[in-house]
């Protein structure tokens, strides 16, 4: 197994990859691309290979079902320690399906910071069509189109906004395209 | 030029990274203190550490950094913050509000609207906003979790009965969001209505107390008061003896010994830009 390389130049990549995220954090429902990629191995999708390497470091332990070759990959550029549960990490990578936003770190009503960021893989990002997005960061409506999520997604997200300030923060990437959903943003289907 | 021997922005990576988990998860929850390990600066506490972490790990190459004291661009902290990330960074610097993309500021938000894509930075010396009523962490830290702030309804209420108005002219309390009790850091009351609904993103750095918040975009926050006593914010009642304004916050200047005294806009650069557009148009 071959390992392949992480960011190019990592002092300048992880900062404008995580200008990204806080924009996109900011701006919930805001694609933006990611310039600086890493030479993710499959099957991870670049944007979400690059939050990972920008974030994760041996303080912050991981959890991804990306099997052996993206833990080797992680292993080695962001030195993260991997868990088996995804109760147990700071930072999810999800490739296949979302673990229950519910199973989540949410931390607590004093220290809600202390919470997971999941970081999930779905098929397609576009804005300006789909989703009504409202919330902090939100002048008045973002749109978000994201295809892939599971079924019961929205009524999971409700949920997960209903316990704030606790709750997980998400962080959706296709390809390299990313966009943020933090708690406190509610989303209604188009109608 | 940029120094040798530092990496950019000064800070290390690891602690840039934990200062960028933190000032996501701080976005995330606005208004919220999340503490981070706050490292030593080639400066000393009371200077900004704080804003200047920030800052450090948020700053690009192709970012341009304002650098603000008390509304001013030419005074030593400015200059100095200014210079250092001159330095460490090799950054463009400006003391144009309009053109730059970080705003480090001390106690002032520019007179000129900020716009999306800017990014202001306060540098805050006490974080947590209820610390004159309840000094122990571990009780606010509760209140901020019950969102129980009757301690400050309760000083607010006490002003008005002693003095007949609330007596708090700087860092007057606010609620971000509907949710969080926040400090907006000691700026004048009269800036506060400017926090409300900023399109420019507002991270907090509070360096020796070790916490960070933020304010994202287009988020409510409102400055605590009554419904018979409304906030009000509060200006020297003059125009700016430089540049005529009378919108603008004024600072007044003793300029003899004999009681003399004049009132100016705070801010430099918007002063000096009323100035320059007024003799322009002579």
């Amino acid at each position: 197994m071959t390992l392949t390389p992480g960011f190019a130049d990592p002092v300048p990549d992880a900062q404008s990859c995580f200008r990204a995220l806080l924009e996109a954090m900011a701006r919930p429902g805001r694609v933006q691309r990611i310039k600086a990629l890493p030479e993710a191995p499959v099957p991870l999708a670049p944007a979400a290979a690059a939050a990972l390497l920008t974030l994760a470091d041996a303080e912050t332990p991981v959890w991804t079902d990306g099997g052996p070759a993206a833990e080797a990959w992680l292993r080695f550029h962001a030195g993260c320690p991997l868990v088996a549960g995804p109760g147990d990490a700071a930072f999810l990578l999800a490739v296949g399906g979302m673990p229950a936003l519910a199973s989540l770190e949410a931390g607590t009503e004093e220290e809600p910071h202390r919470s997971a960021t999941l970081i999930l893989q779905v098929a397609a990002l576009e804005q300006g069509e789909g989703w009504h997005l409202s919330g902090p960061g939100i002048e008045h409506v973002h749109r978000l189109r994201v295809e892939g999520l599971p079924p019961g997604f929205l009524a999971e997200w409700s949920a997960n906004a209903a316990r704030f300030p606790r709750g997980a923060d998400l962080l959706l990437c296709a390809g390299t395209r990313l966009a943020a959903l933090p708690r406190t943003t509610r989303i209604e289907e188009a109608g | 030029m940029t120094a040798l021997g530092y990496n950019f922005g000064y800070l290390d990576e690891n602690t840039k990274r934990m200062i960028r988990r933190a000032l996501l998860k701080a976005v995330a929850i606005p208004g919220h203190q999340v503490p981070f390990g706050a490292r030593e600066m080639p400066l000393p506490y009371g200077w900004g550490t704080g804003g200047i972490a920030v800052t450090a790990s948020v700053i690009g190459a192709s970012d341009r950094l304002k650098v603000i004291d008390q509304g001013a661009d030419d005074t030593t902290n400015a200059v100095s913050i200014r210079r250092f990330f001159a330095r460490v960074a090799g950054v463009e610097t400006t003391e144009r509000t309009t053109d730059a993309t970080i705003i480090q500021t001390r106690h002032r938000i520019p007179e000129t609207p900020l716009r999306e894509g800017q990014i202001l930075v306060y540098q805050v010396p006490m974080p947590e906003p209820l610390f004159r009523l309840e000094p122990r962490v571990a009780e606010t830290k509760r209140m901020h979790a019950l969102a129980d702030y009757g301690l400050m309804h309760v000083k607010l209420y006490e002003d008005i009965a002693r003095h007949g108005h609330v007596a708090i002219s700087y860092n007057y309390p606010v609620l971000v969001g509907g949710r969080y009790l926040m400090s907006p850091s000691p700026i004048p009351a009269f800036d506060n209505p400017k926090m409300d609904r900023m399109p420019a993103l507002q991270l907090f750095g509070a360096g020796r107390e070790k916490r960070i918040y933020a304010v994202p975009p287009y988020t409510a926050v409102r400055s605590l008061d009554f419904e018979d006593h409304p906030f009000q914010p509060v200006r020297a009642d003059a125009p700016c003896a430089l540049c005529g304004s009378r919108e603008s916050y004024l600072d007044e200047v003793v300029v003899d010994d004999r009681g003399g005294r004049m009132f100016v806009c705070s801010d430099t650069d918007y002063c000096s830009t009323r100035q320059s557009h007024q003799e322009a148009a002579e």
